[in-house]
């Protein structure tokens, strides 16, 4: 449906995209006992650690091993080894996840090398697992670098089973970067109201979801264990969501033979029809008179919302699995895609109900957004709300101007109910009342919310 | 690379520094920069402390050329606040590529250059180096001096890839792109026996706000801050100044001693932090302005400004004692801050048990001693996990730190402010340090702490209950 193009800018103005270092590094704070680092200089780490921090409104573990100009010239072999057995002895974690970044990348560090290199120089190192993956900040984005550590976690931890797989009740799911710990909160209750027993990687509930632990944790404060992560190999399914754990899913199937079945979304009415029908079957138990319940509160709000939504345009900015959520959820409640704006290639992309999607920038939003009667994107987007006088609705990552954001669901009958009464009460509180002159045959703006605009 | 490790070189031989001149030669070569240790170290990059002290310059375009990691990550993300032009808060990038690795980046950042020069039309660009492009040998130099010359605006190459050291390393060799290519280019409409410098103040949260309605007042004009809420021309005119204040030292005192150097003008080291200071400041301005020909009068009327403040914020500050009289204070953060507070929160009646001197002189050491006395700890570094256990334990009543230690106050329950860089209140002048005590009475006093210091009743244990009744 959408064309997509690539903007033709040389200078990147107001940033959507973030990089696959970080993206990896948040796939990693998914894990009990987790102490994700990236492989360059300590500036890389600092950015990253404070962007989540502003996010979470939580302390984030992430460490960093200090490459110094020299040597990054000399190769970070020793910085490597220092790191692990620095976080080794000070933190004890259950995993350390490294990832790559530009500096790491372009001197080119075999990193897996270094890694079995100390590892048996190191036996203090232990239990500790240790997996590393390439995250370019020069190629890709935030979730691309998420999709890729997943990737590798399961191919470094999880067990091939022995036997066939597949008839246990456990079922893993392999949510993208742009759920939030709520959202995986929401899905788990789901999964086990049919008698499922899922295992989640990454499970930011577990560590990102705002809770006050019994003592103090340098590392993340819960998350998937390890072991759980090692039995992946026997369940009865994968569920993947978002296009962009497609590739995580295939790797599991081929490594385990565990069938995978991915939903590209969670945002709307038919899309957790699907979802229904499809753990109905994998479970054998009928959808739960709980969620009979909630699907009817869903389409209540639909009707209650649509007049809100109908002919309102939109102009969406986000990553592409987010981006994809957000503008056929608002294209299903009637809305127009004015722009939407993304950061790196996806399949998904081409099915964006828009005419047209632009890998670009928040400049690139905020030339198309003109007229719109909301942008959807990160807290970034609010200079363009203000100067344009449009309100924002806040999705992704970065949202630090608000709180809650580790707690905003979209996914679900309930968590798109909400969606809607959230939306919809913008749309309400932005309403464009009439005054005398609005209906005037020599008034400039044909209807009442383009002259409001001109009168900006 | 050469230029640039001369540069560093040369910043760590800084003769204004009192640290640096004690040192015996051969750790002096050694530089400044403390070496990181891989995975246990923490705070920016030389980038990080270029874009702090540059971005407040709120009319240009701060252009980074690096991939998205850089920028992407950080942009808008500083609360330094600007009375006109927000260009400083717009990001620009080049967000380099694969393509630009291989074939090089110079080409893309010129054209870069060239888009921004075009759309924003500002009256410069300030173009930072990061590592990427630093180690496939982008020559920063030679793409600014080009694009300068064709578009006829300075290009202000600022190399700093995040590499070559800390967030402070930074911080002076932004101070030096200033000197270089910035400071003394342009002249001012006018001057007058009553211009200064600011140097090192950032106008975070609007601090800058709460003292110039004092210079104000006394027909003190700031030339040039640097660089808080300041504007390209400005900078360029501040060689034009009478007399400076250098106010962070540790982050700009090249600055402040080479335009003494070049350009003779006198510069005292303040703060505005704390009514003592704020006053210290005051005098200090118009005694060096006196100094440079100012007229003698000048001294009075600040004098009398300054009893005229002292005496209203101290009576500002008395109906909280009250309150405040005997409540613990656990004061995290920088050299300078530390002891500079320190006196407005006994004034409130509260007692400091502990204080970090981690980044302090010993200077600013023997100075909290004899603020404090012998009945607090101090401590060069205090890991997470011990702050947790003594605020556990109830061995103060709020923490007063920066955001990275935020959640271990928090987790424990313990009330908590923000006093660094990243705060959302303004805490200079007289004004600020009422709004200080007015902000750790507003934490003391909440009423969540009761509430959330009574365990779930499903796992009361009396003891732990009793432990936070007493603080409470």
């Amino acid at each position: 449906m959408a064309r997509v193009i690539a903007g033709e800018k040389r200078c990147t103005v107001n940033p959507l995209k973030m990089s696959q270092p970080i993206g990896a590094a948040l796939a990693f704070m998914g894990i009990e006992g987790a102490m994700p680092l990236l492989h360059g200089s300590q500036g890389c780490t600092s950015f990253g650690l404070v962007l989540f921090v502003r996010h979470f409104r939580e302390a984030i573990p992430l460490q960093t091993t200090a490459m110094s100009e020299v040597a990054t010239v000399l190769g970070g072999f020793d910085n490597v080894e220092q790191a692990l057995v620095n976080i080794a002895s000070r933190t004890k974690p259950a995993l350390i996840g490294v990832c790559t970044t530009g500096v790491s990348e372009i001197k080119g560090d075999d990193l897996n090398g270094f890694l079995k290199l100390i590892r048996n120089d190191h036996p203090e190192l232990g239990q500790i697992a240790l997996v590393d993956v390439c995250t370019p900040d020069f190629e890709g984005a935030f979730q691309d670098g998420w999709a890729a550590a997943v990737s590798r976690m399961i191919e470094e931890l999880v067990e091939v089973p022995i036997s066939g797989a597949g008839l246990s009740r456990r079922i893993n799911v392999l949510p993208g970067s742009h759920l939030s710990p709520g959202d995986i909160d929401e899905l788990r209750d789901l999964f086990e109201a049919f008698g499922l027993e899922p295992i989640f990687l990454p499970d930011l509930s577990g560590s990102l979801d705002g809770h006050v632990p019994e003592q103090f944790m340098p590392t993340t404060l819960g998350g998937t264990s390890l072991e759980d992560i090692r039995k992946m190999g026997s369940s009865c399914w994968t569920v993947a969501i978002g296009e962009q754990m497609r590739g995580a899913a295939i790797t599991l199937e081929h490594r385990t033979g565990v069938p995978y079945r991915l939903f590209d979304r969670l945002t709307g009415l038919a899309v957790n029809d699907d979802l229904m029908s499809f753990l109905a079957e994998a479970s054998g138990v009928a959808v739960p008179v709980k969620y009979r319940r909630q699907r009817s509160q869903l389409v209540d709000a639909m009707l209650d919302g649509h007049f809100h939504f109908g002919g309102k345009n939109v102009a969406v900015a986000a990553e592409p699995d987010l981006l994809a959520a957000m503008t056929h959820w608002l294209s299903e409640m009637g809305c127009t895609i004015q722009a939407a704006i993304t950061t790196t290639s996806s399949p998904v992309l081409e099915g964006i109900p828009a005419a047209e999607v632009l890998r670009g920038d928040l400049e690139d939003l905020e030339l198309r957004a003109a007229g719109a009667d909301l942008l959807v994107t990160h807290s970034h987007g609010r200079q363009a709300s203000e100067r344009l006088n449009i309100p924002l609705f806040r999705v992704g990552i970065p949202v630090f101007d608000r709180l809650g954001a580790g707690h905003q669901v979209t996914v679900g009958y309930k968590g798109t109910r909400d969606l809607i009464f959230d939306v919809g009460n913008l749309f309400m509180a932005n309403m464009h009342e009439g005054h005398p002159q609005t209906w005037a045959p020599w008034s400039c703006g044909a209807h009442g919310s383009a002259d409001a605009h001109e009168s900006q | 690379m050469n230029t640039l490790s001369a540069k560093v070189q040369s910043v760590f031989e800084e003769p204004g520094c009192a640290t640096n001149q004690a040192k015996p030669d051969k750790e002096r070569k050694k530089g400044c920069n403390k070496l990181l240790a891989p995975g246990a170290a923490a705070g920016g990059c030389a980038f990080d402390g270029a874009k702090i002290a540059l971005q407040p310059i709120t009319d240009v375009a701060h252009l980074v050329h690096g991939p998205i990691g850089c920028e992407g990550h950080s942009w808008d993300g500083r609360g330094s606040k600007s009375s006109g032009p927000m260009l400083y808060r717009t990001g620009f990038t080049t967000d380099i590529t694969e393509q630009d690795i291989i074939f090089g980046g110079e080409k893309h950042l010129y054209k870069a250059i060239k888009e921004i020069v075009e759309k924003y039309n500002p009256p410069a660009v300030f173009v930072y180096q990061t590592c990427v492009p630093a180690m496939i040998g982008d020559d920063l130099e030679a793409v600014c001096k080009a694009a300068s010359a064709k578009f006829g605006k300075p290009v202000i190459p600022v190399n700093v890839p995040g590499f070559v050291g800390s967030k402070n390393l930074g911080n002076k060799l932004a101070g030096e792109a200033l000197l270089d290519y910035v400071i003394g280019t342009e002249e001012p409409a006018e001057t007058t026996p009553y211009d200064i410098n600011i140097i090192g103040e950032y106008n975070l949260s609007g601090e800058l706000w709460q003292v110039k309605p004092l210079l104000d007042e006394l027909g003190i004009r700031i030339l040039a801050c640097i660089s808080g809420d300041s504007r390209y021309h400005e900078v360029a005119c501040s060689h034009r100044a009478r007399a400076a204040m250098m106010v962070c030292s540790k982050a700009m005192i090249n600055v402040a001693r080479k335009m003494e150097e070049r350009y003779g003008i006198p510069f005292f080291e303040g703060s505005f932090y704390g009514i003592g200071d704020m006053s210290e400041a005051l005098r200090n301005i118009s005694g060096l302005l006196v100094e440079r020909g100012a007229p003698a009068e000048l001294l009075e009327r600040t004098e009398a400004v300054i009893a005229r403040e002292e005496e209203r914020a101290w009576s500002r500050i008395a109906p909280f004692r009250e309150r405040l009289t005997g409540k613990r204070v656990l004061l995290f953060t920088g050299g300078v801050k530390s002891w500079s507070v320190v006196a407005a929160l006994q004034e409130a009646g509260m007692v400091i048990v502990g204080t970090s001197t981690k980044k302090s002189t010993p200077d600013d050491k023997q100075r909290i001693k004899e603020l404090v006395k012998d009945d607090a700890h101090m401590f060069d570094d205090l890991k997470p996990r011990e702050m947790y256990k003594m605020l556990r334990e109830a061995r103060a009543d709020i923490m007063l730190s920066g955001g990275r230690t935020q959640f271990v106050a928090l987790k424990a329950m313990m009330p908590w402010l923000d006093i660094n860089q990243e705060r959302h209140e303004a805490y200079a002048g007289y004004e600020g340090i009422v709004a200080l005590i007015r902000e750790i009475d507003k934490a003391l006093f909440n009423p969540i702490w009761e509430q959330i210091r009574k365990p779930a009743p499903w796992d009361a244990v009396a003891g732990q209950h009793e432990l936070w009744i007493q603080v409470a």
